[in-house]
């Protein structure tokens, strides 16, 4: 190897394939941690060096890892998150202990909420000082212990490789979700023969996987020939089971609609004519209408969150509910269901077809055409260029400019639920967004994740509220360090627009606390050495998204829209599903309110 | 709702440090909440017992077990509530009890099997074992002789009759991989 390297004063590139095999060695258990991210197929690990990690990474210049320093440690933990949603893959994240291990939390439970499988690596005191509060010490396998799927503390190197494999095995194995791993220095400092196996991973307790009963199928089987007016409620079990493919043949064999959760939009494409859209608190008005009459529910994959059922009490009251879900912690957790069906969903749903028989429900269909006929799709296309920039217009634009091919991370709040209703995802993993959590400050270093795991050829927007953002802006300097290519649209209007909503509707438009100033967007990129833009009109567009998806670097714009607009259609928190603030509608040919965002007939 | 009965659930895990602290940390966080909780060794080694009695209706158990077997370290989860079983709790119950009254509190303990541990010139301290019902019978008739200090352990629980061979829980679960 080195008498063929060109230039041997400068060693050869670390790559995997010239990897010594070290089985059998004597190694640190520093070199051990490495040793076992390697052979679980790990390229990039998102961190901060600190002193209870520092063996961890001074033993890691000898592995072909890339690491990626981040400038607050919540930044890893989503950037392992982002990582693991648009791969599918285990996305690993490394801090020290004490203050380094808290800043991962808010990532370690948006990772948990919405089933992330990421292992989070965190430096401990040494074993003898353990409890006694030294200095950086805390209890972090305590902390974490509820937002956690597992975790584990290391006291000893010899736990290294057992308890690391486990902690791979179970983040991605069934429902996945976030593992801890806190590594003691004297582990990582001690030194043991390093073996590894590659039998697979037993754990006397851990049930990963569910074999769906019979029954179950046939009856739900039956309920779906019988039914007249069935809607499948697609979640993001679609995604985390790579059931893209089976469903869309469900679809096409059952000829039942689909309407997707937040987390589903994309696991089964926009552009299928049998796509409702997304239902749930600012679900299309005609979805959420077609569950309410529905009188079967086929919810896949989904966990029938109280954003999606609106008031429990009511939702869909007439419908039957099949539900197929890999957790059995989730049945009859907020809807009791008639049949339960427990296992994989792609499993279950090939399981399922060859007893699908294509039943024409005309009634049904024509039904659901009049809803849709009732409160259509908002004509943005046509709508009068008044000067003003509408977030609608930004993301409908984005996804016209990007042909729907791009991978958009969102962060919390209403430009997440214009981007969910304008950008039409035609595939599954292209929308990362924190769901379940809600976690404000999640887009830009999710985006930096999805980045390493994304497509080379696919561009990575990120798609961002001003508040949001400025949470954890610090990582654009990670983007400028590392090289790392995203372009963030600032969905700018100078206020924390969903609570702005909401103290509109709910708190007699009393803004306490929702008018925020920021920095000039456009100086801080600038500051950054990264390119920045300002559009304020819907002209300046697309010359400034056409601009950033040339521009080599990471680019900011910031996108001045319409200060007081609103999402609309909304459920009002614990309202019944079909009782939605709809949007301002034409009234004898003009526009009731201020906001042109109306309801009309004429598609996108 | 009407079916919230006090359930009984026999949870087993692994004998490792921290086990305890999720179980009970998964009741408390689920807002489960828990009567009485005992755990202690099994018959077999590394290998805990815990006995939960909870208040929960029937789709709430289901939850609770189904959640319970979510954690890594738990091998086996039973609810027995409606099954024939062996349930006992483990009270120590210190009475006043002057001369006077210390023949009239023998022969209660002999007519509930409690046995007195103890004898000090103006107390007994009495054991008595049973299911929680008969506890609280004895501590009812016990009350107007004035009680000084009372410890009840939780109830710990067993089915009756040998195990199902197909039931009987394998001493090492064999998953499989996906």
């Amino acid at each position: 190897m080195s008498s063929n390297a060109p230039n041997p004063t400068e060693p050869a590139p670390l790559s995997r394939e010239t990897m010594p095999d070290r089985r059998g060695e004597v190694l640190t258990g520093a070199q051990i941690i490495w040793e076992v991210l390697l052979r679980e197929g790990v390229d990039v690990v998102f961190g901060y060096p600190g002193g209870a990690i520092m063996p961890a990474y001074d033993a890691m210049i000898q592995y072909p890892i890339r690491h990626v320093l981040v400038r607050h440690e919540q930044g890893a933990s989503h950037m392992a998150d982002g990582y693991a949603r648009a791969s599918g893959q285990v996305g690993v994240c490394v801090a020290t202990s004490g203050p380094g291990a808290t800043n991962l939390v808010t990532g370690i439970a948006t990772a948990m909420l919405d089933s992330s499988p990421i292992v989070c690596i965190t430096g401990q005191v040494g074993a003898n000082l353990l409890g006694s509060d030294a200095f950086q010490e805390i209890d972090i396998t305590g902390v974490t212990l509820p937002i956690t799927k597992h975790n584990y503390l290391v006291t000893s190197v010899d736990e290294i490789v057992p308890v690391m494999r486990e902690a791979f095995y179970i983040a991605r194995s069934g429902r996945p979700g976030p593992v801890l791993v806190d590594i003691c220095k004297n582990a990582q400092q001690e030194s043991t023969t390093f073996e590894w196996s590659d039998e697979p991973v037993t754990l006397p307790g851990y049930r990963p996987v569910y074999v769906p009963k019979d029954d179950h199928v046939a009856q739900a089987l039956e309920l779906i020939a019988k039914a007249k007016r069935p809607v499948i409620l697609a979640g993001q079990g679609v995604v985390k089971s790579g059931a893209t493919e089976a469903l869309t043949r469900f679809v096409d064999a059952s000829g039942i609609p689909v309407a997707c959760t937040l987390l589903g939009l994309g696991g089964f494409p926009a552009s299928h004519a049998q796509n409702l859209g997304m239902m749930g608190m600012h679900g299309e008005a005609w979805v959420n209408t077609a569950i309410q009459e529905a009188d079967l529910l086929l919810a896949f994959g989904m966990r029938f969150d109280d954003r999606v059922t609106g008031n429990l009490k009511t939702f869909a009251p007439g419908a039957r509910k099949v539900h197929v879900e890999l957790d059995p912690s989730e049945i009859n957790k907020n809807v009791k269901v008639d049949v339960p069906i427990i296992g994989d969903l792609k499993k279950v749903l090939e399981l399922m077809q060859p007893g699908l028989t294509g039943v024409e429900r005309p009634a049904w269909t024509a039904r659901i055409a009049e809803l849709k006929g009732d409160s259509a799709v908002r004509d943005i296309q046509h709508l009068p260029d008044l000067g003003k920039l509408y977030a609608a217009h930004v993301i409908h634009d984005l996804w016209r400019l990007t042909e729907g091919r791009a991978v958009v991370v969102t962060d919390v709040g209403q430009h997440q639920m214009w981007e969910a209703q304008y950008y039409h995802h035609d595939e599954p993993r292209s929308l990362i967004t924190s769901g379940g959590l809600g976690t404000m400050g999640f887009a830009l270093p999710a985006a930096i994740g999805a980045r390493f795991a994304a497509d080379p050829g696919k561009s990575v927007w990120v798609v961002v509220g001003d508040g949001g953002f400025q949470m954890t802006a610090c990582e654009l300097t990670t983007c400028v360090q590392e090289d790392i290519k995203v372009n963030i649209a600032i969905i700018n209007n100078g206020f924390l627009g969903m609570v702005r909503q909401w103290q509109e509707f709910f708190y007699g438009g009393r803004y306490v606390a929702t008018p925020i100033k920021s920095p000039d967007f456009v100086k801080l990129a600038d500051a950054h050495g990264l390119k920045g833009m300002r559009v304020e009109s819907r002209a300046d567009l697309a010359a400034a998204v056409r601009e950033a998806e040339a521009h080599p670097g990471t680019v900011v714009i910031d996108f001045r829209v319409e200060q007081e607009d609103s999402v609309y259609p909304m459920v009002p928190a614990g309202a019944d599903l079909g009782d939605m603030i709809k949007r301002p509608r034409r009234v004898d040919g003009r526009v009731a309110q201020h906001n042109p965002i109306f309801e009309t007939g004429e598609d996108r | 709702m009407s079916d919230v009965v006090k359930r009984t659930f026999v949870i087993f895990v692994e004998d490792r440090p921290g086990v305890l602290n999720r179980v009970t940390s998964l009741f408390r966080r689920r807002d489960f909440n828990i009567e009485s909780l005992t755990v202690s060794e099994s018959h077999e080694p590394g290998v805990s017992r815990i006995t939960v009695v909870c208040l929960a209706n029937e789709d709430t158990a289901k939850r609770i077990e189904a959640n319970v077997y979510k954690l890594v370290n738990v091998l086996e989860v039973d609810e027995i509530t409606h099954k024939p079983r062996i349930e006992r709790c483990l009270a120590l119950i210190k009475v006043r009890a002057d001369r006077a009254a210390r023949a009239e509190l023998i022969q209660l303990c002999e007519m509930f099997r409690a046995s007195v541990v103890d004898v000090a010139p103006e107390s007994l301290t009495i054991e008595a074992v049973g299911a929680p019902g008969k506890i609280q019978g004895l501590l009812t008739v016990l009350e107007p002789f004035g009680i000084e200090e009372m410890v009840q352990s939780g109830a710990i629980a067993m089915t009756r009759g040998s195990v199902p061979k197909a039931e009987r829980r394998r001493p090492v679960r064999e998953i499989q991989v996906a």
